[in-house]
């Protein structure tokens, strides 16, 4: 069932389901929950204040109709005053709008933030290779910050703003019919071309930031790869390539500031046009008598008030369409199954207590097989039937050829990926059986590619155990010969990772391998863990790691004689299978394969006493 | 846990969060203005960046300036041609003339007309020159970056550069296409209504006018407090966005080594320091439009009233008022965005200042004025000879990585140059494909110095294959014809089977034409090695240098790429660094370097015979292949 949610989140999950803009959004409703009372009362607040300003004009009619008609100095002092009066409550309410739902709607774009960061964290590393992590962080920063501004601009004022529309039609029909008519049916064609023009103009803005993503991989790859670039004395042709592309953006750009120059004719020109008219009609009208100075002034002033609640309604349509989208792509993410899923399906028929005795601790591999979920079928697994035991305390090296599965077979044990059929057992037990807490606090793992954290040294060590001190982290710093972290400025409490100092692949390979073992771990998977040294490092590397080992089961992947030295036995992964087991003399003796990826000659040279 | 993020004085959030590449342990000197993001920048470097980039398309630049000024004149004549009405058209009407209304409505069919006309050539013409404005920086932040040197790339980390060109050119083009128009329409119109107004009526025009001082000082307050308020949000959410790549970019170890609940807390804490500062920057902006709509709001009720008292008493007449009226709305109405504008205003010119620190940088390592071509190459003729005369290479910011040292390699050979970290091997290697110049003395090929020779040449001449094989996004091919264009597909699968890439390349899904980036994670380490080696290959160039280059390979890749070397590239002169001394038993000479210094020289028989490091090296390494 886990299998399910997967395939339409390949490729960036850009997949285009067609589902209502209205259902989309209505997801976010579990978000918005909590703060519901202040969002309704912010948009409550603010329909009010906006037809406040609509009152204005009526203020603004009664004055030149009454008083100022009447030539009553005295009069206009009750109308200045309602007017101020009107202008400081439609200031404070829209103040009070924005303070409604200032911090509820931060706190609700923080929630969702939070959310997705842990649930992220719990998904399996089999969603995380599908997924750039770009595309995972544009989700938790733009695309969250676009529901923000949904909430607090599009949502209400698309209510705001029709209320506000129907109420000044209305006025403006009730004041004199026929000169509201002339303004009220413009307005009609208007919002129908607004919308028309922001869809198309949303899709040209979309064209125009995929340009602008593929502009940005030419520049990092750019920056990434100039050695090679210099190297090969190749800068001129890529700043060709750059400058095609850029030159594309720009005619992208260009059409989509012709889409904008014709919608803003179009909003300049149509009411302006409709209020011309009312008041060419209204001027006759007061000429004839037939109406107020007062009204038409209202009038006019009413219809200027309303333009922009007319002319928004387009683009907030368009805006909403994005929160949409925004939210798709947010629930994209969330709606993937967490690793913890698979747990009670897979733990329930494994568990066989009591069934542990001799001979079946250390770890176990039966059956072992393994494929890529995204693999097409007719691909064989790259794991196909590994049956392996490694004795409680003993060390195995894992050698194979480039290619053959050695990393992936690390990764199966930790249950960074799981297998696709056959059981991993530690001392007995299915790793399915164990909640995965239990099971990485049990194994302990150094990665070829050996990442640290933004923290200090010493923490990023303390990592691999809990309950360590600082006892602990000198002895895993002595064993990993990570003794240069004393010279850094600050010791072990020198900040490290990419907010910190950098460091050499070695030093970071060291690092990481005090990490593993700074726990006294009961299983240790290594992995290559010493590519990235010189000879001499290696060899002190070497000599106090085998101290380590020979108390603890460990899996050792291994590149180099010197690393399967490590091991009391070898094992050869072949074709997805585990080819031969013995030590490494024997192996040496015995398979052909073995001996050419260890000492890269052919089978010359049987014989190799120990 | 950590809190240093916060102090960071960066002004936007992407400029952190992918520093970082490593850069081989420096220790970081707090002095090195490399160590945070401004460089040097001389005084009016932005402005003079911004007048060369506008002048070129100055008579442009003058047409939008005049399209505007029209526009706006067509815009805000609307209230005085209802002032017009109500004050002459209506007593002429009842008069029984029809000719000031037909002008009204003649003047407002063309003013609506003409407005919406001159915005729509106005946006296209500011579009022409933003568009082209923007075009020719990211050009230029582009070709800059590429000539730049090595030496600036590696202090100046990828992270900042890639800011540079993307999220700083991005909010140039923000205010450039949303923010300049408007900001420029806003004041304009201020400028016209308030000429209008004080033309209508001295008195009101005075007063409106007036009521500007009180807005000028809440705007400049709210500049004052957001660009607080904005910074710190902005330095709130790149700590979030660098907790969050870090997570996703670490998920196997995050998850391997159960970290799970320790981040959710310790990016709960970040996600709420932004989720404050989020609040702090909203409430900001919601005290700032109360403020503007207060002040505006009462001056629109004390204009009028005003005005409606003198209409009353005689003293004005009421299409004015009315006009009046509709002015003080319009001219108080984009208050609100002002703010906005002001916003986005500033970090354009703060982008606008890093990007002039950017290309106020001169490549350390120039190219040629008169370049020397270097002496024809007998067919059969092994490489080129390299000489060091008298050289020695120190950082600019101090620091001496190379003494004074003077090295030959004739024409032909194969030199292994070993010795641990930090010994000097990368700089030696980095010197002779001129990605440094040295302090003193000069590098020679067949006696022509590096620095007088022009790039192609010199790029043909000398091909450095290093450890981090990358990968550019297209094919495969197109990766290794990166050595040489021109090549044919019979010439590149050639390369690749003589280093041993052929078989892998092959079982590919699409052989050849694999697009890199869809397969990229499948691609292993070892692998773009191959790829990267059949690229130096394919180029053929007579000096060829080996950085680490075989590090990622298992041993039968090793010896493949040894075997290559043997054949395809005898009779190249060749640099070869290594940690692994398998690499170097087929090394006609070997260096071993300590401290900047090369302390050992010599075949590698006599080195290993002898009692020196090397044949401690060697001892040690032999010991580990039992």
């Amino acid at each position: 069932m886990a299998v399910t949610t997967e395939p339409r989140a390949q490729e960036g999950g850009a997949a285009p389901r067609h589902r209502s803009a209205t259902r989309s959004l209505l997801r976010l409703w579990p978000y918005v929950r909590p703060v519901r009372a202040r969002l309704f009362g912010a948009a409550g607040v603010a329909v009010v204040a906006s037809c406040l300003g609509l009152v204005i004009p009526l203020v603004l009619k009664w004055m030149v109709d009454g008083p100022v008609a009447h030539r009553n100095p005295g009069g206009v002092w009750l109308g200045g005053a309602l007017l101020l009066a009107l202008g400081t409550a439609e200031a404070l309410l829209f103040g009070l709008r924005r303070w409604l739902v200032g911090r509820p709607l931060a706190s609700v774009e923080a929630s969702m933030r939070a959310d997705l960061y842990r649930h992220l964290q719990r998904l399996p590393v089999s969603f995380h290779d599908r997924w750039a992590s770009g595309q995972l962080l544009s989700r938790a920063t733009t695309d969250l910050m676009l529901l923000r501004m949904f909430l607090a601009f599009p949502l209400t004022f698309l209510v705001v703003n029709g209320v506000t529309v129907l109420a000044g039609f209305a006025i403006l029909l009730s004041q004199e019919w026929t000169l509201g008519l002339v303004l009220v049916v413009p307005a009609v064609p208007l919002v129908i071309l607004c919308s028309l023009f922001e869809r198309q103009y949303a899709t040209v803005a979309r064209t125009v930031q995929d340009q602008t993503g593929d502009l940005t991989t030419v520049v990092e790859e750019g920056v990434l790869g100039v050695r090679i670039v210099k190297g090969f004395g190749r800068h001129r042709s890529q700043a060709r390539a750059f400058r095609a592309l850029s030159e594309q953006v720009r005619s992208t750009e260009l059409h989509k500031a012709r889409l904008l120059a014709t919608l803003w004719a179009l909003i300049m020109t149509l009411p302006e046009l409709a209020i011309g008219a009312a008041l060419v009609l209204g001027t006759v009208r007061v000429a004839d008598g037939d109406l107020s100075a007062g009204t038409l002034v209202a009038f006019i002033s009413t219809a200027l008030t309303l333009r922009w609640p007319v002319e928004s309604l387009g683009f907030l349509l368009a805006m909403s369409q994005d929160a949409a989208t925004a939210t798709d792509r947010y629930f994209d993410v969330m709606d993937a199954e967490p690793a913890t899923a698979a747990d009670r399906l897979r733990a329930e028929p494994s568990r066989n207590p009591g069934q542990e005795h001799e001979g079946q601790g250390g770890m176990r591999f039966e059956g072992v097989e393994f494929a890529y979920a995204d693999a097409p079928p007719e691909e064989p697994p790259v794991l196909n039937g590994i049956d392996l035991h490694i004795r409680p305390g003993e060390t195995m090296a894992l050698v194979g050829a480039t290619g053959s599965g050695k990393t992936t077979l690390t990764a199966l044990v930790p249950r960074l990926h799981e297998v696709t059929r056959g059981r991993i057992t530690l001392d007995g037990r299915d790793i399915t059986a164990l909640t995965r807490e239990e099971l990485r606090a049990l194994v302990a793992v150094a990665f070829e590619e050996p990442t640290l954290f933004s923290a200090t040294a010493g923490e990023n060590v303390l990592m691999g155990a809990a309950d360590a001190g600082t006892e602990e982290l000198l002895r895993a710093l002595k064993v990993a010969q990570a003794d240069f972290v004393h010279a850094l400025p600050e010791g072990t409490d020198t900040e490290v990772g990419e907010q910190g100092l950098s460091l050499s692949g070695g030093q970071r390979q060291r690092l990481a391998l005090a990490r593993a073992v700074v726990g006294g771990p009961r299983f240790l998977v290594l992995d290559d863990p010493l590519s990235a040294l010189d000879v001499h490092t290696e060899a002190l590397v070497e000599a106090a790691l085998r101290r380590v080992l020979a108390s603890t089961t460990a899996l050792v992947v291994a590149h180099r004689p010197s690393t399967v030295l490590l091991a009391d036995r070898v094992a050869l992964l072949s074709g997805g299978r585990i080819a031969a087991v013995g030590t490494h003399q024997r192996l040496l003796r015995e398979s052909a394969e073995y001996r050419s990826l260890m000492s890269g000659q052919e089978a010359e040279e049987g014989e190799s006493s120990p | 846990m950590t809190t240093v993020e916060e102090e960071r004085e960066s002004a936007d959030g992407w400029d952190d969060w992918h520093d970082g590449d490593g850069d081989g342990g420096r220790a970081a000197a707090s002095d090195d203005p490399f160590d945070r993001d401004v460089l040097p920048v001389p005084k009016g470097a932005s402005l003079a960046l911004l007048r060369s980039l506008l002048s070129p398309r100055r008579r442009r630049v003058w047409l939008a300036a005049v399209l505007l000024l029209l526009q706006q004149a067509a815009v805000q004549a609307g209230p005085l041609l209802v002032a017009y009405a109500i004050d002459r058209a209506v007593p002429a009407l009842r008069d029984g003339r029809h000719g000031p209304l037909i002008a009204v409505g003649a003047g407002y069919l063309g003013c609506a007309l003409a407005s919406g006309a001159l915005q729509y050539a106005f946006i296209r013409a500011s579009a022409r020159i933003s568009q082209d404005v923007l075009l020719d920086l990211r050009g230029r932040i582009f070709r800059h970056a590429q000539a730049l040197s090595v030496d600036f790339h590696e202090r100046y980390t990828s992270g900042r550069l890639i800011s540079r060109a993307t999220t700083d050119v991005e909010s140039l083009r923000e205010l450039l296409t949303d923010g300049l128009e408007e900001l420029l329409g806003v004041a304009l119109s201020v400028v016209y209504i308030s000429l209008t107004l004080l033309y209508l009526d001295w008195g009101l025009g005075g007063a409106a006018v007036l009521s500007f001082w009180p807005l000028y000082l809440l705007i400049r307050s709210f500049q004052r407090r957001s660009m607080r308020v904005y910074r710190k949000r902005s330095t709130a959410i790149a700590a979030v966005i660098v907790s969050f790549t870090e997570t996703m970019n670490g998920i196997r170890p995050v998850q391997a080594f159960r970290r799970e609940r320790a981040n959710d807390a310790r990016f709960g804490e970040q996600n709420h320091r932004h989720e404050r500062a989020n609040g702090d920057a909203i409430l900001e902006m919601a005290r700032y439009v109360v403020g503007s709509r207060l002040v505006a709001n009462a001056a629109v009720a004390a204009l009028v009233l005003w005005g409606a008292y003198r209409v009353a008493s005689g003293s004005l007449a009421l299409g004015v008022l009315a006009a009046g009226a509709l002015y003080l709305r319009r001219l108080y109405d984009p208050i609100d965005r002002l703010g906005m504008f002001l916003n986005s205003y500033q970090s354009a010119a703060a982008s606008l200042e890093k990007i002039a620190g950017l290309l106020a940088q001169r490549p350390s390592v120039p190219e040629p004025v008169a370049p020397a071509p270097l002496p024809p190459r007998p067919a059969n003729a092994p490489g080129r000879e390299v000489v060091f005369d008298g050289v020695r290479f120190a950082y600019r910011t101090g620091g001496e990585v190379l003494p004074r040292f003077d090295l030959t390699l004739p024409a032909g050979q194969t030199v292994a140059v070993v010795g641990a970290t930090g010994a000097g091997k990368s700089t030696l290697a980095k010197l002779l494909a001129r990605f440094y110049d040295p302090s003193d003395g000069r590098v020679l090929l067949d006696g022509v110095d590096l620095r007088d020779l022009a790039l192609p040449e010199l790029r043909r001449g000398v091909v450095m294959v290093t450890q981090e094989a990358f990968l550019f996004s297209g094919t495969i091919a197109d990766n290794i014809t990166i050595g040489r264009p021109d090549a044919t597909r019979a010439e590149i699968e050639q390369a690749a089977k003589a280093i041993g890439a052929h078989d892998f390349i092959a079982a590919l899904p699409d052989g050849y034409d694999t697009d890199v980036r869809k397969r990229g994670g499948r691609i292993s380490a070892g692998q773009r090695q191959l790829v990267a080696f059949a690229r130096a290959l394919l180029a053929d160039p007579s000096v060829l240098i080996l950085d680490e280059a075989t590090s990622s390979l298992d041993i039968p890749g090793e010896r493949a790429v040894q075997r290559a070397m043997d054949t395809v590239l005898r009779g190249r002169t060749a640099v070869v660094i290594a940690h692994r001394l398998s690499t170097v038993e087929t090394a006609d000479r070997v260096l071993v370097m300590a401290d900047g210094r090369i302390v050992e020289d010599g075949p590698p028989d006599r080195l290993i015979a002898g009692e020196g490091r090397f044949a401690a090296l060697h001892q040690a390494w032999r010991d580990s292949l039992v």
